[in-house]
């Protein structure tokens, strides 16, 4: 009888052996006669029990993590292909709490297929979204991700579904969709584990976006630092291609839809969505002013539908389940779900996928564990390196967009990055500066030298030259970036740095705010 | 070949493709290590473009490097999520023990290192990635370990 085991080949799971963990799992099956099947899936996202191996028996999967090549022969010995007792036995995978307690809509696959068999994508509803949206007109599509509530993932929040319509409103010789996979934001990794561990969702939720805009070509603009990613993605589109999801007719339908992944090569403001459409055009990633919008001029000057990673993936069963189905999770205007990210300084660092209305204080302590250092969690920086360092006292504030931007935070894509005490906030916030003068595109002056002039008057304030005169500087220096800067970068730097300042102003040598800005 | 007819016929390749100059210059890294400033101008002809704006490209962009990396490039990273668990003490670690300053090369051309702006890995921090290979929860002994062991590999 073949047993068949899993062995993640997620990058997190990679980076701590998994490789070495696969070979060993082959070899002592070999050297013991017995049948083993290896299927490479991809990572359930609890990384801090990578690698974690399941083995399919008649109850279910049981997960045994983390597994490192010098468990394998143990494990052999206490016949885990038929989920025998061991020490890194944690049960049947679906009961491990950290999942249990999740509400996966968009991840749901996460974990448990081949990552690029289509066969395998199918036999869990893969495709089934595709397939509806072939049965609609293009605006009912459209209608059904406007009612679905689902606002861009990448964290500007904006519905997906007014992108759509614009586009597909537009008259144009030739549209696209472009998925914005420049995951660039410490303490993010949805969109990596998307393209490794589900990337056929993601042409999917592409291919829809085709069909509902009439737009004929898509790009994935991926990162350089995903090598992984991009063979993945490639792997799975000549797959989907090969089956008929995409190509110059999907499934007889006559719809022509083609997916090219473009590599990105490492600037942090591509992630910017008019900055990413000049990188696609082979130029300097240099922002562009809006209007005209990239629905109305977007790649190439034609109009374009650009969407996040897991805007885009979370297509799918909104069109396979409906757009009710979808909205009735969340709160107020943040409708659905959102793959929270737990990272840094945590214990249980991994993917919750939660409706949105749950607090920070849940995800740091009931799924995280508190801090990986043990010691009490200082400052939580969540929507990236752009977003605020959010005190304890707002951690039990719910995550929804509308309530963190009332206190000055955003939620933006669910990175939750977490310090400790031993975290200085005045040198998070110069670095929070530092950060924007390397990676600013240049374009605008409140970027381009605010950011540089910023690092220098965190310095002065850290070391008491004039500091009360600075911190009004600092803060007046915020204020011109936060409403001058062109996009994002300059226009969000501020939020880590005011945020840090406002809530931790004992680390600048200052006793307490003068007032609160933002 | 020498490398500016690679760099020609990589560039040549691409001329048709829709904004085709990246995909040709990470092509050129790719067969070269590096996109030396001397096919700048063999590149700029073939996209009818001037040299000032090729170069304006490769220089923009952190992955392209107008000299030759060492045999291993070490990306340490340096994002907020390392950083949270002692990224920024690594990199001191990394630039003695390589033997390089960041953005360097130590002098017996082994190593490059680079600091990297998040590798996804930021609930399994710090994160390196020796030649695109990554490696998660790094000690100092576990770095010495793994660039010692990619030494010998190389």
């Amino acid at each position: 009888m073949t047993t068949t085991v899993y062995v993640p080949r997620d990058s997190a799971a990679l980076a701590v052996g998994a490789d070495r963990v696969a070979r060993q799992i082959e070899a002592e099956a070999i050297a013991r006669k017995v049948d083993v099947r290896i299927v490479r899936n991809g990572s359930r996202g609890l990384f801090w029990l990578e690698t974690l191996v399941e083995v399919a028996t008649p109850e279910g999967r049981v997960a045994y993590g983390p597994v490192t090549r010098a468990d394998v022969a143990g494990l052999f010995d206490a016949s885990f292909l038929s989920g025998g007792a061991h020490a890194l036995n944690l049960g049947l995978t679906d009961e491990i709490p950290y999942l249990k307690k999740q509400e996966r809509l968009t991840f749901m696959r996460m974990g448990m297929t081949d990552p690029v068999s289509v066969a395998d994508y199918e036999a869990h509803e893969g495709f089934a979204g595709l397939r509806r949206a072939l049965t609609l007109a293009p605006a009912e599509i459209v209608q059904q991700v406007l009612d679905s509530g689902l606002r861009g993932r990448g964290g500007a929040a904006f519905p997906a579904g007014i992108k759509w319509k614009t586009v597909l409103a537009a008259q144009a010789p030739q549209k696209y969709i472009v998925c914005n996979a420049d995951e660039g934001d410490s303490g993010t990794f949805s969109d990596r584990m998307t393209m490794e561990g589900d990337p056929l969702m993601l042409v999917e939720g592409m291919a829809i976006a085709g069909i509902a805009t009439g737009a004929t070509e898509g790009y994935i603009y991926v990162r350089s630092e995903y090598p992984h990613a991009i063979a993945t993605l490639n792997e799975a589109i000549r797959h989907a291609e090969q089956a008929g999801f995409l190509g110059d007719d999907i499934l007889g339908s006559g719809h022509r839809f083609r997916l090219t992944v473009r590599k990105a090569a490492g600037a942090y403001v591509c992630g910017e969505e008019t900055a990413l459409l000049e990188s696609l055009e082979g130029r300097r990633g240099i922002v562009r002013a809006k209007p005209p919008l990239p629905a109305l001029q977007g790649l190439f000057g034609q109009p374009t539908v650009i969407n996040n990673v897991i805007t885009l993936a979370s297509v799918p069963i909104i069109l396979s389940r409906g757009a009710d189905f979808y909205k009735n999770y969340g709160m107020g205007r943040s409708r659905g779900t959102l793959p929270f990210q737990l990272a840094g300084n945590i214990r249980q660092g991994g993917l919750v996928e939660k409706a949105f209305g749950l607090t920070l204080r849940e995800l740091l302590y009931d799924f995280g564990g508190g801090s990986a250092s043990g010691r009490p969690i200082k400052a939580v920086q969540v929507g990236g390196p752009l977003g605020a360092y959010v005190p304890e006292a707002q951690w039990d504030l719910p995550l929804d967009y509308e309530a963190y931007a009332a206190v000055g935070a955003v939620v933006g894509h669910g990175g939750i990055v977490v310090h400790d005490d031993t975290a200085d906030m005045s040198q998070l916030a110069r670095y929070a500066m530092e950060f924007c003068a390397i990676e600013s595109c240049g374009k605008c002056t409140p970027c381009r030298i605010g950011s540089t002039r910023g690092v220098e008057v965190i310095d002065k304030i850290t070391s008491n030259q004039n500091r009360p005169q600075q911190v009004i500087l600092l803060r007046d220096l915020c204020d011109t970036m936060l409403h001058g800067s062109l996009c994002a970068m300059g226009g969000m730097t501020p939020y880590p740095v005011l945020s840090a300042i406002n809530h931790y102003p004992e680390d600048f040598g200052i006793e307490a705010p003068d007032r609160f800005a933002a | 070949m020498n490398n500016l007819d690679i760099a020609t016929s990589i560039a040549a390749a691409h001329t048709n493709v829709p904004g085709g100059l990246l995909p040709a210059l990470h092509g050129i890294q790719d067969a070269l290590g590096h996109v030396p400033s001397d096919v700048v101008p063999a590149v700029a002809e073939q996209f009818n473009l001037s040299r000032a704006e090729v170069h304006g490209v490769v220089s923009y962009y952190h992955h392209f490097r107008s000299t030759p990396a060492g045999r291993l490039l070490v990306q340490v990273c340096s994002a907020e999520a390392c950083k949270a668990m002692g990224a920024d003490a690594l990199l001191e670690h990394a630039k003695k023990h390589l033997g390089c300053d960041v953005h360097g090369t130590s002098a017996d051309g082994q190593y490059s290192l680079e600091p990297v702006f998040c590798l996804g890995l930021c609930a399994s921090s710090p994160a390196i990635a020796v030649n695109d290979e990554v490696h998660a929860r790094i000690t100092p002994a576990l770095f010495d370990d793994i660039v010692e062991e990619a030494r010998q590999a190389s």
